[in-house]
């Protein structure tokens, strides 16, 4: 009868262990991960800080500095260029804005844009990325026409992970199709 | 139907199954008769009850997962061994049972248990396969997926999978992600990284050692390897423009990655230390999603050089593609077999996606997934298996499914949207 006692209090100490400690010692690796996990977290918003994408869109509120990129009054606060459903084509009615910015970037140098592409939520998330980032480039191109210099400007992608809109009508796809135009601090 | 079947052979499949639901947090769909199934009796090892989740409810889960399995109800049977020699084999042989595995677990030296199990073919009498293994008590689930690997080779001549691991992407919210690494079934899941930005296309070491990932938290998509005991970790690939779809050459010594300096998306290589890059694909059109096939020579692709997006292949270090899919005019994703017997990919039709998988030999492609979102296939390294994004609930869920597509499981992994799920290699 002895090995049943010593038995059950293995399983009971066994037990506890596997209740405070998700993570078994044949795991090793496991706990060592888990333990970085938090110090790569810090290190990436440390790094990264305050991004200021989610402020990229239009209708940003004036700051009563006089800033044009940020007066709801100026052109310069559009942001955003809509695509048509399969398609990178910068539209005209967008681009009286393109041009906007390309002028203002030509009058100042020292600024440097960003243009993130975005797609529908649907498909191969690597395709999308793809697909916005033809959306960025058109729009990149059209300012290098301008004579923007290539060094103020960046094309990527965001692809399907940052949609705008998250439903699945139309109007939601619409508004997904898009690049955005980011300044540099923004 | 023959009465007999039903009742001795599918009705307690059924019932099994459903009992592994609430046992395991698995949800296992068997779409056929199980007819061609290898009936396998699993009775209660000896004081396996008093371990976390037990033994045989975690065997029979990841049995059950490979389609290769039926599962004899040992309520059927009053015969409860423990050893082999307390097993009626023609009690067994009368519930249709093929193979019977027995065990026990007992108490070993300094707090470590013992846990012994043999598995028999029920007419001939003859062991298959067995082992004893001394554990600490909180190893069991590990220790279960191991004798599930030897069951599986033992009847199959093939090897197994359960000791292997996923890695996926859990969205939090639109301002949390995180990089998830699992146990093939799912559980056990720990974070590897954690960020306010999206994180794509993890990518498996070859030797398991390291994941490659897409992370956007820089603002942009930059291609990071991970060391997953470490933590430590690097940007192989931050390039101006779009840095993405990071795929490990076969040696792991360099990996394929997608760029944009050149002003689209092309196909590249680097080191997998970082470093330049070379250009591998040369079109004027998107190509993306590199995968090396098994042996390394080549990269499948997709590309939408013919207009909407099709698999192709090229030489590992460049040159002129073929055209791999003719069919349908989206298909994406190519995930070629561990073995190089076949081609996972996704295929848009009607506005479904499904995976599909086109076995070299004979180049047929039939679908395995049938709802309206299924993604990120990816092979288990005995490409017996492949594990996917599906939808349900407007939420990202797991499962894996078998080759031939006749058995889904839905893998249970805490809370989230969950998506781009990779099954890593065979541990070393």
């Amino acid at each position: 009868m002895m090995w049943k006692k010593v038995l059950l209090a293995a399983m009971v100490a066994g037990s506890l262990a596997a209740c405070s400690s998700p993570k078994g010692p044949t795991d090793p690796n496991a706990a060592g991960a888990a333990g970085m996990n938090g110090k790569n977290g810090a290190n990436a918003s440390g790094m990264y800080g305050q991004g200021g994408l989610n402020g990229s869109g239009n209708g940003m509120g004036a700051d009563g500095s006089g800033n044009p990129l940020t007066d709801p009054k100026s052109v310069l606060s559009k942001r955003s260029v809509f695509f048509d459903f399969d398609s990178s084509l910068v539209k005209d009615e967008y681009k009286p804005l393109v041009q906007a910015h390309s002028e203002f970037l030509k009058k100042n140098q020292t600024r440097k844009v960003i243009i993130q592409g975005n797609t529908d939520v649907r498909g191969s998330s690597e395709y999308n990325l793809a697909l916005g980032q033809r959306r960025a480039e058109s729009v990149k191109s059209m300012m290098r026409v301008i004579g923007v210099p290539e060094n103020q400007l960046e094309a990527v992608s965001y692809g399907k992970e940052k949609p705008r809109a998250t439903g699945m009508g139309e109007a939601d796809h619409a508004q997904n199709r898009r690049s955005d135009i980011v300044y540099d601090g923004e | 139907m023959p009465k007999f079947l039903f009742h001795y052979v599918l009705l307690p499949l059924l019932l099994l199954c459903s009992l592994s639901v609430r046992a395991n947090d698995l949800t296992i769909e068997v779409v056929g008769g199980g007819t061609n199934r290898h009936a396998i009796a699993l009775p209660e090892f000896g004081l396996e009850s008093a371990l976390p989740g037990g033994l045989t409810p975690i065997i029979q889960s990841n049995l059950a997962r490979t389609g290769v399995f039926s599962f004899v109800d040992p309520n059927k049977v009053n015969n409860r061994p423990i050893d082999p020699a307390q097993i009626d084999y023609p009690a067994w042989l009368g519930a249709g049972t093929m193979s019977i595995a027995v065990g026990k677990v007992t108490a070993g030296a300094g707090g470590t248990i013992t846990v012994e199990f043999h598995l028999f073919d029920a007419a001939r009498k003859t062991r298959l396969t067995g082992a004893s293994f001394s554990i600490q008590p909180n190893q069991s689930r590990q220790l279960a997926h191991r004798i599930a690997d030897m069951i599986y080779e033992a009847i199959t001549g093939k090897k197994g999978i359960f000791g292997t691991r996923i890695a996926y992407v859990i969205k939090h919210s639109a301002n949390s992600y995180s990089l998830q690494v699992a146990d093939a079934d799912g559980a056990n899941g720990f974070t590897l990284l954690r960020s306010s930005e999206p994180i794509i296309s993890p990518a498996w070491s070859p030797e398991g050692g390291r994941l490659a990932y897409v992370s956007f938290e820089s603002k942009k998509p930059v291609v990071y390897v991970h060391d997953v005991s470490s933590g430590s970790r690097r940007a192989v690939a931050n390039f101006k423009g779009s840095n993405s779809a990071p795929a490990w050459s076969p040696d792991g010594s360099r990996l394929a990655v997608v760029l944009t300096r050149d002003g689209h998306s092309q196909i590249y290589a680097v080191s997998a230390n970082g470093g330049e890059a070379v250009r591998l694909s040369n079109s004027n059109a998107i190509d993306t999603e590199p995968a090396y096939s098994a042996d390394g020579s080549r990269i499948y692709f997709t590309s939408d050089r013919a207009g909407g997006p099709q698999i192709y292949v090229m030489g590992a270090g460049g040159g002129s593609a073929q055209r791999v899919t003719f069919e349908g005019n989206y298909n994406v994703s190519p995930t070629p077999a561990p073995d190089g017997t076949a081609l996972a990919f996704v295929r848009r039709e009607a506005g479904r996606f499904r995976v599909m998988v086109q076995e070299t030999a004979t180049g047929q492609a039939n679908y395995v997934t049938d709802t309206h979102y299924d993604e990120s296939p990816s092979f288990a390294p005995n490409g017996q298996m492949l594990v996917y994004a599906s939808e349900q609930g407007g939420r990202g869920v797991l499962f894996t499914v078998t080759r031939d597509g006749s058995t889904k499981t839905r893998l249970t992994t805490s809370g989230g949207d969950i998506r781009a799920p990779v099954w890593g290699p065979y541990p070393r």
